[in-house]
């Protein structure tokens, strides 16, 4: 057990006050993120609690873990809970709540009560889920597809609905936080060109939250409305398009993608630079390449409906379309190769879990070029193919990515150090556990498993039951950070303001940052990633 | 909060993560046309699939449009527009320190609020009375038989009836929000909160109720004014 | 042993196209994955943190960003063309296809041939002939497919939507269901039986026979009372039928619209939605009065009044044409 140091202890953030008013009623944007990474974490092990009963039941062929329904209200509520109550707030909720005022030499965000407003509706959407989960559940899907939801499921559609509507506004909220922040509350001399990636990736990911997600919420409204109040909107026998169902449910969730993958690439573009000792190679175009895709994300929706029934002349533009916004995602992965080129490279933990972003982001990103072919997505669309694919994505990148943030603010956010042995170890364990879960996926959906079955043709077992090995590796990968992120609270190296000698207005700050950030407003001269004249640590803390 | 914050003058109204009023002023600005440009999104999803089905059962939406009250329709139009300018002298009110004056503008702007609201309720209650809700009482033959020469079927009418309740029910939530916002304000300019020097709360209120305001001057048109050409 | 499939078999013309592309897929994203893998491995060794050394700081490279821009985008877009136009076969559906009528419902696939063959949940169907498939729900949207032909198509409640395929190799294929449709959407599979043509004359000369799907149409014609409006001999109140099917329409409106089986289908249950120029609108909705079997008989019939038009293949499998 490792001992403090006993010196008297400077007021930061933290000790600033104590009990449970302080922490619910705070407006600070640092106590903010805490409580969010509270509330994430625990939707996360319950989706993930979730995935893994998927898993144990996909051992064998035949449905004899759980009934039909129960495993179509697992694979549903699994999406809802990891897609709307962990990866959308994920890393804007945490990191970026934590990091945007310090990273623009603001004292807090433009609207402090608004965040936590943001955060109280998602407790509150958080509620009405768990509610509606305890209660039998929903068994939609996570895309809620008319008419089966509006006219033919028997479960909790109306509560499952409004939940995400709610969680919804809490995503809004926290987008227009950090846009007006950003455009409004730059520290002198922080010109955009000398912003932290970081921050043109939650920039573009705001955006979209902004524009993107309250179509959403009125198509779940309207579902909702549809189920309690018998309006036809959706339903085809009385005239009502399913399909247009599908169009408005798209139109966001398409670029909802985009706002969970942004904000990792934002953290990878931190990473990478601090472990290579070396600006970002191409920022300009790194930076770009966020706004690009956040544009084009919004242009191609209806590459999820090529075989629903919409024209040939529209696939068609779609498909074009969906391979424009695979350019801005390709540069952004050369680039970051390239940083690595002639730094001086470091592999701490951070930089682990970046350079498997790189290569896992880099799987997916090509397999969403197979699912953008016309010819080849009538095949797999609908099968384990797209399953791999945006596994491939969310958890092997964007997931990673938020883990690899975690680790290198999180000196900054508890004024600890992690234990790094066994943050390594976790990253490796990660890595090989994502890859023998998903990998035979693409191979199962390939050969023509559908998504969404409770039980299969035998052919197909031993790639499910090398899925399910995997899985419960990756569980092991994600228990690990839990347990040695809590036991450092406590019992973890005191750091340095800057352990890693990164660049960027949050490291000038002691370690946890005082209440309000920073103890004079800063003016900044030079510009971002100035590696040059930021010395390398001789060593690197390991906790 | 136990961290003093570096600030260099206690301005009135000036919240401590800004550094200094004109920050401020150009935050919250921006905040509420962000905020607005969300709406528009919200509100979006709904014209989008009002104008797919239009397109599609036009003869229907022509004959459902016909059974809502012009009249009642046409007097609302003018209340909003009414509280908007309301709203607009209560802004110029506190501009030139006449915090009396702003405060009364207000009130008439909650009072036009309600009435919309009420007569809003009058339309509904009609509608119920006539069993054009849609679910399982919809019936929607007075229509029919009321217009042969229009050739119309019951069902794409229920859609109709769907979007207009919808349409203008969430409208009509966002007019409680806003009468909501409008005591806020006035309740606080009253008490001596908001002066000339700083107003900035009202004008971005005023901003949030323009909107909302604007969003039936769509409706009113898509949903009451569809064909009312007489009728041979 | 296990039964330890790593490839799908390959059973149609489309199966050949569809895999062409995915081994160049996958082969083109295996090198891009592994040079990416190998250059960060190799960065990784080459440029550790050595003492004494310090990096090079880059700014950037506008031509090489150009570069490695332009050349995906490129490939992107050739990857495109090629998908798209395996897509616009799959398709357009080649004329003088045998066409097999296919209801979906929670949860099992029915489908009846034209002869009048019923199955529930197994499709026999030749092989080295066209086969189209036109299909509806009765409830909510389900999805065929039929991983050995490379062909998906949702199945919608309310309308036709159709997909085709050529059969290169006899044998028994997975059907699934790949639209979650409810409890049971991983029991809504079958089977695709594909067999030699001889074999498959002599299949539908057997088993019971409900009469041909455009015979049972006619009855139900009749029985509705369609003639009375839509007569052959001389001009009724309701457009001749005669002839129609896939030919443009003039509407009322000015709009012309193909006769295709959707237009049928809407004809039948919201015929006010478009009037053809020069009649009234008078024929009344026969929705709730038809179900989805009818429907398809009716379609059929209707279609059987047009003669076929002269394909390039063989000769199309047509009911008789019983007209007056």
């Amino acid at each position: 057990m490792a001992t403090t140091a006993v010196t008297a202890e400077r007021e930061h953030y933290l000790n600033t006050d104590y009990g449970i008013r302080s922490w619910l009623l705070t407006t600070d944007h640092k106590r903010i993120a805490l409580l969010y990474l509270a509330l994430i974490t625990v939707f996360f092990f319950i989706g993930g609690f979730f995935a893994l009963l998927i898993r144990l039941e996909l051992l064998t062929p035949a449905g004899d873990l759980v009934q039909a329904d129960t495993y179509n209200k697992l694979f549903s509520m699994h999406g809802q809970v990891m897609i709307f109550f962990f990866l959308i707030p994920s890393i804007p909720a945490v990191l970026g709540n934590f990091l945007v005022p310090m990273m623009v030499g603001a004292k807090d965000l433009a609207f402090p009560r608004i965040n936590l407003l943001s955060w109280y509706l998602l407790v509150l959407a958080a509620g009405m889920m768990l509610y509606c989960i305890i209660t039998g559940g929903v068994d939609t899907g996570w895309t809620f597809y008319t008419p089966f939801s509006t006219a033919f499921s028997n479960t909790h559609v109306i509560e499952a609905g409004l939940a995400i509507f709610i969680a919804g506004f809490s995503s809004i909220l926290t987008g227009l936080n950090f846009v007006v922040t950003i455009h409004r509350m730059r520290a002198p001399g922080l010109t955009w060109s000398r912003l932290p990636l970081f921050i043109w990736s939650i920039y573009a990911t705001s955006i979209i939250q902004l524009l993107g997600t309250p179509v959403l919420a009125i198509t779940l409204l309207l579902v909702v409305f549809e189920r309690a109040f018998g309006l036809g909107i959706f339903d085809p026998t009385r005239g009502g398009d399913p399909l247009l169902f599908q169009h408005l449910f798209w139109f966001y969730s398409h670029p909802a993608v985009y706002i969970m993958i942004l904000p990792s690439m934002g953290v990878i573009s931190e990473i990478i630079p601090c472990f290579s000792r070396k600006r970002v190679f191409g920022y300009g175009a790194v930076a770009l390449s966020s706004i690009a895709i956040a544009v084009f994300g919004f242009l191609v929706w209806a590459h999820h409906m090529f075989v629903a029934g919409i024209s040939l002349y529209s696939a068609m533009i779609f498909s074009m379309l969906s391979y424009s916004v695979a350019v801005p995602s390709a540069i952004k992965v050369f680039n970051w190769t390239a940083t690595m080129y002639k730094g001086s490279l470091r592999f701490s933990t951070p930089m682990l879990y970046a350079m498997g972003f790189i290569g896992l982001f880099t799987m997916g990103g090509l397999t969403g070029l197979f699912l953008a072919a016309l010819g080849i997505d009538v095949h797999v669309t609908d099968t384990y193919f797209v399953v791999a694919h945006f596994h491939y994505i969310m958890v092997g990148g964007a997931v990673m990515g938020y883990l690899g943030g975690l680790h290198f603010w999180w000196p900054k956010i508890s004024g600890r150090l992690y234990p790094e042995w066994l943050g390594k170890f976790a990253a490796l364990t990660v890595f090989l556990g994502f890859n023998l879960t998903f990998f035979p996926q693409f191979i199962l959906g390939y050969l023509g498993m559908p998504r969404r079955y409770w039980q299969y043709p035998p052919e197909f077992q031993v790639l499910n039951v090398l899925s399910t090995a995997g899985s419960t590796i990756l569980a092991v990968g994600y228990v690990l950070p839990m347990i040695y992120f809590l036991w450092s609270m406590r019992y973890g190296k005191v750091a340095d303001p800057n352990p890693w000698g990164a660049a960027g207005l949050e490291w000038k700050t002691p370690s946890p940052p005082p209440t309000f950030n920073f103890d004079e407003a800063p003016e900044v001269t030079w510009e971002a990633y100035n590696y040059d004249e930021i010395p390398a640590p001789e060593e690197v803390p390991v906790g | 909060m136990a961290d003093t914050p570096l600030m260099t003058e206690h301005e009135e109204g000036l919240q401590h993560q800004f550094a200094d009023m004109q920050q401020q002023l150009n935050a919250t600005s921006l905040g509420m046309w962000l905020f607005l440009a969300t709406e528009i999104m919200f509100f979006g999803g709904m014209f989008l699939a009002y104008l797919v089905y239009r397109y599609w059962y036009y003869p229907e939406f022509a004959a459902a449009s016909r059974s809502i009250d012009i009249y009642l329709g046409t007097i609302n139009t003018a209340v909003l527009i009414c509280s908007s300018l309301t709203v607009v002298l209560s802004i110029q009110a506190i501009k030139l320190g006449k915090r009396k004056l702003c405060v009364m503008m207000l009130l008439v702007t909650i009072l036009f609020g309600l009435a919309f609201l009420g007569i809003k309720g009058k339309e509904w209650y009609d509608k119920f009375e006539e069993h054009h809700v849609p679910g399982t009482s919809f019936n929607a033959k007075d229509i029919i038989e009321k217009y042969p020469q229009l050739h119309v079927e019951p069902a794409p009418m229920q859609i109709f009836f769907s979007l207009y309740f919808a349409m203008t029910g969430l409208h009509a939530l966002h007019m409680v929000i806003g009468v909501g916002i409008m005591s806020y304000l006035a309740f606080y300019t009253w008490r001596g909160h908001y002066t000339q020097q700083y107003h900035n709360p009202v004008e971005i209120g005023g901003l949030y109720w323009h909107f909302v305001d604007i969003v039936w001057i769509y409706l009113f048109p898509l949903l009451y004014l569809i064909d009312r050409k007489p009728l041979r | 042993m296990y039964d330890f499939p790593l490839w799908p078999a390959r059973a149609s013309t489309t199966a050949s196209s569809v895999d062409a592309l995915f081994i160049f897929l996958v082969a083109l994203a295996g090198f891009m994955s592994i040079a990416i893998f190998v250059l960060i491995l190799v960065f990784a060794f080459k440029y550790r943190r050595r003492a004494g050394q310090r990096a090079q700081q880059i700014e950037g490279s506008v031509p090489l960003e150009i570069t490695w821009s332009a050349v995906p985008l490129v490939i992107f877009l050739a990857i495109f063309v090629w998908g798209a136009v395996i897509y616009f076969r799959e398709r357009t559906p080649p004329r003088g296809a045998e066409e097999i009528y296919v209801v979906a419902k929670q949860w099992m696939w029915k489908l009846e041939h034209e002869q009048g063959q019923r199955e529930i949940n197994e499709l026999h169907v030749p092989v080295g002939r066209d086969v189209k498939l036109i299909m509806t729900s009765q409830d909510v949207i389900h999805s065929f497919y039929v991983p050995a032909f490379r062909i998906k198509q949702d199945v919608l409640p309310g309308r036709y939507t159709t997909a085709w395929f050529h059969a290169t190799r006899p044998g028994t294929y997975h059907l699934f269901c790949a639209e979650y449709c409810g409890t049971a959407h991983s029991g809504m599979i079958g089977q695709v039986v594909v067999m030699d043509p001889a074999q498959y004359a002599g299949w539908l000369s057997g088993g019971a026979t409900f009469g041909s799907l455009a015979a049972n149409g006619e009855s139900i014609f009749q029985q509705l009372g369609c003639p009375t409006c839509h007569r052959f001999d001389v001009q009724g109140r309701g457009p001749n039928l005669r002839g129609i099917f896939d030919k443009p329409v003039q509407l009322e409106d000015g709009r012309s619209v193909i006769a295709d089986e959707n237009y049928i289908r809407e004809s039948v249950l919201s015929p006010s939605a478009k009037i053809v120029s020069g009649f009234k609108p008078i024929m009344p909705t026969f929705q709730g009065l038809v179900n989805e079997e009818q429907l398809t008989a009716l379609v059929a019939y209707i279609k059987s009044l047009t003669p076929p038009p002269t394909g390039p293949a063989g000769t199309p499998n047509m009911a008789p044409d019983k007209g007056k």
